[in-house]
């Protein structure tokens, strides 16, 4: 138990909107532990980044999103209704936050180095001295040459911009770093060079990561564990391989039944027809059961969450107590 | 190809742009000489990630930009320099596009027929109005949007991404066209979307033998479609040939480099280790010699000053390579 | 087709009415309605609600409010009341032709100039530019001092032929930001002409951006042309607040203890003024779904 790093347990989140309040996370219980690799894996509309920002404590305007239960243990602590004073000493320090399009994330009209040393500032007594020791240290561990301390964000390439935000997210060498789909915005070769950089600093530095995507494929080598999202609610939690060999969840099947392959035999695919339920009313059973291709009447109410060979699963056909012989 | 005239032909297609300020002019190369061919019936991926000059390529089909140089033939016409509203109304309905972006692809004042509606009105006039509105909703129930009845009375915003997508395919169907230059049409939706956007484009060739130009960046959705695959890096194109040849057996480093990269949660741990970070290259005033040797594991001094051309390296398979060899010489050394 | 289809789900409310469900939903836009239909009513038929001639001459001068007189007489023996009333057509015409007049360029000029681009834009910004720097009210005195008491149409065309260029530069970006949508991309591709494209295509989606250049317009004529008339330079026989509040300050009214003569007609001014000005944010606040307040989560 000294391990682990984050309990997660009914968290629940909604936000105000003119259909009426939308629950965008369900009671997600989650887990993690110290020097782990977590994705949460899910389409948009699922609720993934909110549940980030959620244990970010980042949630407010624009998304205007409210923590209404749950709680979020970190490092032993209760973060769902610490204050601003006491976040502010966590944020930075042990916690961090690699959002998801570096464009929008760096202000365009400062220098790279300027942004290093105002996340500093905000989070340290470091001396003019340290600070920039410390960025130059800091930009030398993602790969990029500490003389673009002095360029501007629009100077970069996508790539090097993620990295610079990667950069930025390890000044106090965190406990655990959140990252928002970074790689979204860039090219299939750049990806595949970020997510190696972003696993070498973890096995280096030792510190945890929630990664939140869309693209199962791209954490496929990379995550300890998987976690998939659905309509708000949390459908399956394995371990990656495991997942990928054999999933559970029928929305785990379909997804990744919905990547053709490069390699290997071509076959036919039918991806996942339909589309999620609306969160300002979501269905009383299974929230799934519409698109489940092995949906039966049983799916009505709502599912029970079942253990399968250390895998967590939300679906009925693994209920043991109701399997017939 | 057999004898038969493609049904598009590309030749020497070439598009720069001009940037830069009054007093420092520069000329961005997005595209620079390209050749290509698409036949009837079939899908060519057009495969590259940003910065290749893919889109350009687009657009430069769909008329929105006039080459620099080069040309374009379709159907034994060339295009750049259509003169006539008629002839230029003709080409727009035998070549239409669809976009990437499902949620500013529609107009979100109007209904969903209107698009339809204006494109068969404009192509087709003689069409009475009951009939373009028959023609509408047999298109709607070409791409799936069923009842298409409904559907016709629809806006925008109350349609999925997924669904908006599939009317930007009918908008194109209205049309009666030969060939749809798709750019990037599933690159902004769903995962689990995607696939029935795809099923969608082959069922279109097999049914009503509409070829396709298929831009993209994701090459596994291009092995999943197409019959032809072209690659295009830094405004060149350096790869050609069916889809099998060049995704099981790329040539050219970019190619091998970009199949490499694509994740494939089926495969083995350890592939390929890419120690490249995927700089782009660069096209702005660019100096003689491959776009491709800063990255390129075989380079040598013969890459740096003279821009390799396309050349053929097996039966409908080129290359745009110093290095690459050709299928023969490998035979005879495997 | 059983793989490939998409089923559609059934209907929700078209945006139509939608929009004006939530117009009367915002408090705003209900006073504003409120008060424009009040003014509206009163130019429409004032002879049905003044109870005297307004320019008759026939009263004691100076009276305070009573019963017959809610607002007193002028120096001249009018009812204040009557004129009031009766000079809200000059007010509520002049607010709508400046509006219209001033809307209409501003969108033939903002959105061609934004869509033409190039050197036409060049042009059209740079006329734009310098008309939105002028000082409006020196200079339409000016203009007014050259032709003698100002009739209605000169008012008409100054104001409006002033008015346009910030509703233009508005629209200019507006069409800015949207000229390489793709869905205009689209209509372009499929052979579109490129008027057809700026009036069917481009136009539609700027509705409320229009309407709330000609609410601002309105605004504005209602202020200037009661100001100018104030000043003098309207025509002084005329009926309208504006000539009121010209004759009131001739004669002093204030200091002389016609208090309502020298007050309301600048209080009719600038109820109409907020009648326009609310309007114009509820419209906002339509068109732009993230300035509404969404109703609050309850706990649970």
């Amino acid at each position: 138990m000294a391990d682990r790093l984050l309990e997660v347990r009914g968290l629940r989140v909604a936000y105000a909107s003119d259909r009426g309040p939308v629950i965008p996370v369900d009671s997600v219980d989650l887990d993690l532990d110290r020097g782990e690799f977590l994705a949460i894996v899910g389409e948009s509309g699922c609720g993934k980044s909110t549940l980030l920002y959620a244990i970010a404590r980042l949630l407010g305007p624009p998304n205007a999103g409210e923590i209404i239960g749950g709680s979020i243990v970190f490092r032993g602590q209760e973060m769902a209704t610490l204050d601003e004073q006491h976040l502010r000493h966590i944020r930075w320090r042990e916690l961090s936050v690699v959002m998801q399009s570096a464009m929008n994330a760096l202000n365009p009209v400062l220098s790279i180095g300027s942004q290093l040393e105002d996340a500093c500032r905000a989070h340290s007594t470091m001396g003019k001295r340290e600070i920039a020791e410390r960025s130059q240290d800091v930009l030398r561990l993602v790969g990029i040459d500490p003389i673009h301390l002095r360029s501007y964000p629009h100077q970069l390439s996508g790539g090097m911009r993620q990295r610079a935000m990667i950069a930025m997210a390890l000044l106090f060498t965190p406990d655990l770093v959140i990252m928002d789909e970074p790689t979204s915005a860039l090219d299939v070769v750049a990806q595949r060079s970020l997510m190696k950089q972003i696993r070498e600093l973890q096995d280096r530095l030792g510190f945890a990561v929630v990664f939140v995507t869309h693209d199962m494929s791209l954490v496929s080598h990379f995550s300890d564990r998987l976690v998939v999202m659905y309509a708000g609610e949390i459908v399956e939690v394995a371990a990656t391989r495991q997942c990928f060999d054999n999933p559970l969840h029928p929305y785990t099947q379909g997804l990744l039944d919905a990547f053709p392959s490069i390699r290997g035999p071509k076959k036919h695919l039918l991806g996942i027809p339909g589309a999620p339920p609306d969160l300002a009313r979501p269905p009383a059973g299974c929230r799934f059961a519409p698109r489940c291709p092995q949906r039966t009447e049983r799916c009505e109410t709502p599912p029970p969450v079942v253990e399968v060979d250390g895998d967590r699963v939300r679906c009925v056909l693994y209920d043991r107590a109701e399997v017939a012989v | 190809m057999s004898g038969s005239e493609p049904l598009l032909r590309a030749v020497g297609l070439t598009r720069h742009f001009r940037i830069g300020g009054f007093f420092r002019p520069q000329a961005l190369h997005a595209v620079d000489d390209v050749d290509f061919e698409i036949g009837r019936a079939e899908i060519v991926a057009l495969v590259g990630e940003s910065g290749s000059g893919k889109s350009t390529v687009a657009r430069l089909l769909a008329r929105i930009y006039r080459p620099t140089r080069g040309e374009i033939w379709f159907d034994g016409r060339e295009i750049a320099g259509l003169r006539s509203r008629k002839q230029k109304l003709s080409y727009a309905s035998e070549v239409p596009m669809v976009f990437q972006d499902p949620f500013s692809s529609m107009n979100p004042a109007y209904r969903i027929s209107h698009g339809i509606e204006r494109g068969i009105k404009l192509h087709r006039p003689d069409l009475a109005r009951r009939e373009r509105d028959a023609e509408a909703e047999r298109v709607l129930d070409a791409v799936g949007l069923v009842p298409a009845s409904e559907t016709i009375h629809r806006f925008p915003h109350e349609l999925s991404g997924g669904q908006r997508q599939r009317v930007g395919f009918a908008q194109a169907l209205a049309f009666r066209p030969k060939l749809i230059v798709a750019d990037e049409p599933v690159s902004m939706l769903d995962v689990s979307i995607r696939i029935g956007i795809l099923n969608l484009m082959s069922e279109l060739r097999e049914r009503q033998g509409v070829s396709f130009l298929y831009i993209t960046h994701d090459i596994a959705s291009a092995r999943y479609i197409a019959d032809r695959v072209l690659v295009m890096y830094g405004g060149h194109l350096v790869e050609e040939g069916t889809t099998e040849e060049v995704l099981q057996r790329p040539k050219h480093p970019y190619t091998q480099l970009l199949v490499a990269a694509v994740p494939d949660p089926r495969a083995p741990l350890g592939i390929a280790d890419a120690s490249d970070t995927g700089e782009p290259p660069r096209v702005v005033d660019p100096s003689e010699g491959c776009r491709f040797a800063p990255r390129c594991p075989l380079a040598f001094d013969r890459c740096r000053v003279e821009t390799p051309l396309r050349r053929e390296v097996g039966a409908g398979r080129q290359v745009a390579c110093h290095a690459a060899e050709p299928d023969e010489l490998l035979r005879e050394t495997a | 087709m059983s793989a490939v289809t998409a089923t559609i789900r059934p209907a929700r409310p078209r945006p139509g009415f939608g929009a004006l469900r939530a117009v009367f939903a915002n408090r705003k836009a209900l006073v504003g309605s409120v008060l424009l239909a009040f003014f509206v009513v009163l130019a429409a038929v004032p002879g049905w609600i003044a109870p005297y001639d307004p320019t008759a001459e026939i009263f004691r001068p100076a009276l305070g409010p009573s019963s017959h007189h809610y607002f007193g007489t002028t120096a001249y023996g009018q009812d204040v009341y009557s004129q009031l009333v009766w000079g809200t057509r000059q007010s509520l015409l002049i607010a709508f032709a400046v509006g219209g007049l001033a809307t209409v360029l501003a969108v033939l000029i903002g959105v061609s100039a934004a869509y033409l681009g190039g050197l036409s834009d060049g042009l059209l910004s740079l006329v734009t530019d310098v008309i939105l720097v002028i000082p409006i009210f020196p200079l339409v005195i000016v203009l007014a001092a050259y032709e003698k008491n100002a009739g209605f149409a000169t008012l008409v065309v100054v104001l409006g032929a002033l008015g346009w260029s910030y509703g233009a530069r508005q629209l200019r970006s507006q069409t800015l930001s949207m000229r390489h949508r793709d869905f205009l991309q689209a209509a372009r591709v499929r052979g579109e002409r490129k008027l057809y494209v700026i009036v069917y295509e481009i136009l539609p989606t700027m509705t409320s951006l229009i309407v709330a250049t000609f609410l601002g317009a309105a605004l504005y004529a209602v202020l200037t042309a009661a100001g100018l008339q104030f000043v003098g330079l309207g025509d002084p026989n005329s009926l309208s607040w504006g000539t009121m509040l010209y004759w009131a300050e001739n004669n002093e009214a204030l200091g002389a203890g016609m208090v309502w003569w020298a007050i309301m007609p600048g209080v009719c001014v600038a109820l109409l003024g907020a009648a326009f000005a609310l309007l114009n944010y509820a419209f906002d606040e339509v068109s732009n779904p993230a300035l509404r307040k969404p109703r609050k989560v309850t706990r649970g």
